[in-house]
């Protein structure tokens, strides 16, 4: 560069300051770093991001279920993503029960009909919103808590026949995941 | 090692009760390096990075993969189809080995042409040999991981390097594999030790540094630094003459990774392990190529007693064991070449010999190679153990300048 005054040695500093203040070092120091910045995170990026779910994992993300031989008031439980879903076929009781609370009662309100696409099928992930057990009440002998839907045996928590959280430490209901009905009698999960 | 009195009152609190600070300073910022060190001083540093990048990748491949004989090879095409990124954690692996090697091999032939061994380094040297002796372990089992045909047929050749020791060879063959053949334990507990063995070598690295600190760096001339006059500072002048040598060593492993990944690889490591099925040409990885050819070699009785199996396997760790000795071998007083005429002749020669050796031990085992293989594999033995220590008594070396401002400065004063 023409410009550079020759240097007899790189302890003798020629700093000529620009007008701003701004030498020529610090600009250099700043774009350097700057790139050095870019570059360490274009590598560190897609490290990280190997961690992330691979594509074989996110492959297995959705999941077809039967309900044809699930009778008024059973429930099953199948595996999404390696966790429990809940499905419930509720009675009629049950839906009405879901129904009558006052949403002002409720830690996390929510109506039931927010949580249900059919009224008769109550589809959860059964991981209680709390630190993650699985709660009790998918079979016939459970404890279903006081509000006869599920009761988390780890640290109390319990839920109402809609999967709402009535009492305990949990902050939140049951979480609904995306579904949808293919036929009458055929959900899609995820 | 000097203490530094900090400005900021945190680093001085720590500092007081755990001096890492004043030792970081000490040794990466103020450390005097002799100022005619050429580029070559750069690939210690070099390797340290491989180190440290094969370390970073191998934690994560091994987040992916699965020593399991079932399940292996299947978990690395995982990892190269479906795992984001995994294809280039792998590429940047295997290939990162190749790298590795050639950054250490570079760094010992600097050693040996500019004399680096020679007292008071000899002990830096030795744990350079170790570590050398670590990664060829580590990278061995490496690459017996994925558990193709060259990892399964790799491995089942080297453990069976053991048996050729009288009486206990079998007992000790069996001990490492676990089992009657290379199985589901070898391939266990070779991925264990893979693990293991990085940090190993990061200690080791730990104690070459210290040693080399201790010591103080070697130089193209071979000569001791006289005063403050002949050296600069670590930071910022190594730092950034290595970080430019480092940049350069990057772009050249980026075209390996990026544009031409399975060349320093062997195509028949994508067919999986079949116990049953021999390649018809076995060949470790080219960083191994020289000691192999070695191991060859030795098709005959050793001093009509040492069957041919166990004189190959005496001969390739002897190879490298005599690299420890080099210290006492080497029997000149001068270290750099420039200033030894015969010796810069002959350590060029090994250089020649070992690429013959590298070409024998990727060829078929078949004349001409295995006479090629035997001569050159005599002739590393002649350079260790006749040519070294004699060259020490006949050769005249050059005069030495008196310091290492001296070839510099005078030639300036003189013009």
């Amino acid at each position: 560069m023409a410009e550079t005054t020759p240097t007899p040695g790189m302890d003798e500093r020629h700093e000529e300051a620009h007008a701003d203040g701004v030498t020529r070092r610090e600009f250099i120091y700043l774009t350097a770093g700057a790139m050095g910045a870019v570059g360490a995170g274009s590598v560190i990026w897609p490290f990280i991001n190997s961690m992330n779910p691979a594509a074989d994992t996110l492959a297995l993300a959705s999941i077809d279920v039967n309900l044809a031989g699930i009778d008024v008031g059973q429930a099953i439980t199948v595996t999404w993503r390696g966790k429990p879903v809940f499905i419930r076929h509720r009675t009629a009781d049950e839906i009405a029960q879901a129904d009558s609370v006052k949403l002002d009662d409720l830690p996390d309100p929510q109506p039931d009909s927010e949580r249900v696409i059919k009224p008769d099928w109550l589809v959860m992930v059964g991981i209680c919103t709390h630190l993650g057990c699985v709660p009790l009440g998918q079979k016939e002998g459970d404890n279903k808590g006081e509000f006869n839907g599920w009761f988390c045996p780890c640290h109390g928590s319990q839920y109402d026949t809609s999967g709402r959280i009535r009492k305990g430490p949990a902050p939140a209901n049951l979480v609904v995941p995306p579904y949808e009905f293919l036929t009458d009698t055929t959900i899609r999960i995820g | 090692m000097k203490k530094v009195q900090w400005n900021n009152p945190v680093i001085r609190w720590v500092d007081e009760r755990l001096p890492v600070f004043s030792y970081m300073n000490a040794e990466y910022n103020e450390y005097p390096m002799p100022k005619n060190a050429n580029y070559l001083w750069s690939f210690g540093g070099i390797a340290g990075f491989m180190l440290v990048a094969m370390i970073v990748t191998g934690v994560l491949l091994a987040m992916q993969y699965t020593p399991n004989v079932h399940m292996a090879f299947n978990s690395v095409e995982r990892i190269m189809r479906d795992v984001n990124s995994g294809w280039l954690l792998r590429y940047l692996h295997a290939n990162g080995a190749s790298m590795f090697f050639i950054a250490v091999y570079v760094h010992m032939a600097r050693g040996m042409y500019y004399g680096s061994y020679k007292a008071p380094r000899e002990l830096l040297w030795i744990l350079g040999v170790v570590i050398m002796l670590l990664m060829m372990a580590t990278a061995f089992m490496g690459y017996v991981l994925p558990w193709g045909q060259m990892s399964f047929w790799g491995a089942t050749v080297i453990t069976n390097l053991f048996s050729a020791l009288p009486i206990i060879g079998e007992h000790i063959v069996t001990w490492l594999w676990g089992g009657f053949s290379v199985d589901n334990p070898t391939l266990n507990r070779f991925f264990a030790l893979h693990y293991l063995l990085p940090f190993v070598i990061f200690g080791v690295v730990i104690l070459h540094v210290v040693a080399l600190h201790e010591v103080g760096s070697n130089n193209p001339a071979g000569i001791d630094v006289k005063g403050p006059q002949d050296t600069v500072r670590f930071h910022p002048y190594m730092t950034s003459k290595d970080a430019f040598a480092l940049t350069c060593f990057l772009i050249f492993y980026s075209y390996w990774v990026f544009f031409n990944p399975n060349a320093l690889g062997h195509a028949d490591n994508y067919i999986p392990a079949n116990p049953l099925v021999t390649p018809t040409h076995i060949v470790p990885e080219w960083y191994f190529l020289p000691f192999y050819a070695i191991l060859r070699s030795i098709t005959f009785k050793f001093f009509w007693i040492v069957p041919a199996k166990l004189g190959g396997v005496i001969c390739m760790f002897g190879s490298i064991a005599l690299l420890a000795l080099l210290p006492w071998l080497d029997t000149s007083k001068v270290k750099s070449a420039r200033y030894r005429p015969i010796y810069k002749w002959f350590f060029w020669l090994l250089v020649i010999d070992l690429v013959g050796l590298t070409y024998v031990g990727g060829s078929p085992a078949e004349q001409p190679y295995i006479l090629i293989g035997q001569i050159c594999t005599a002739y590393y033995f002649l350079h260790f153990l006749v040519i070294l220590p004699l060259l020490g008594k006949i050769e005249k070396p050059l005069p030495l300048p008196k310091s290492i401002s001296e070839p510099v400065l005078g030639a300036k004063e003189s013009a």
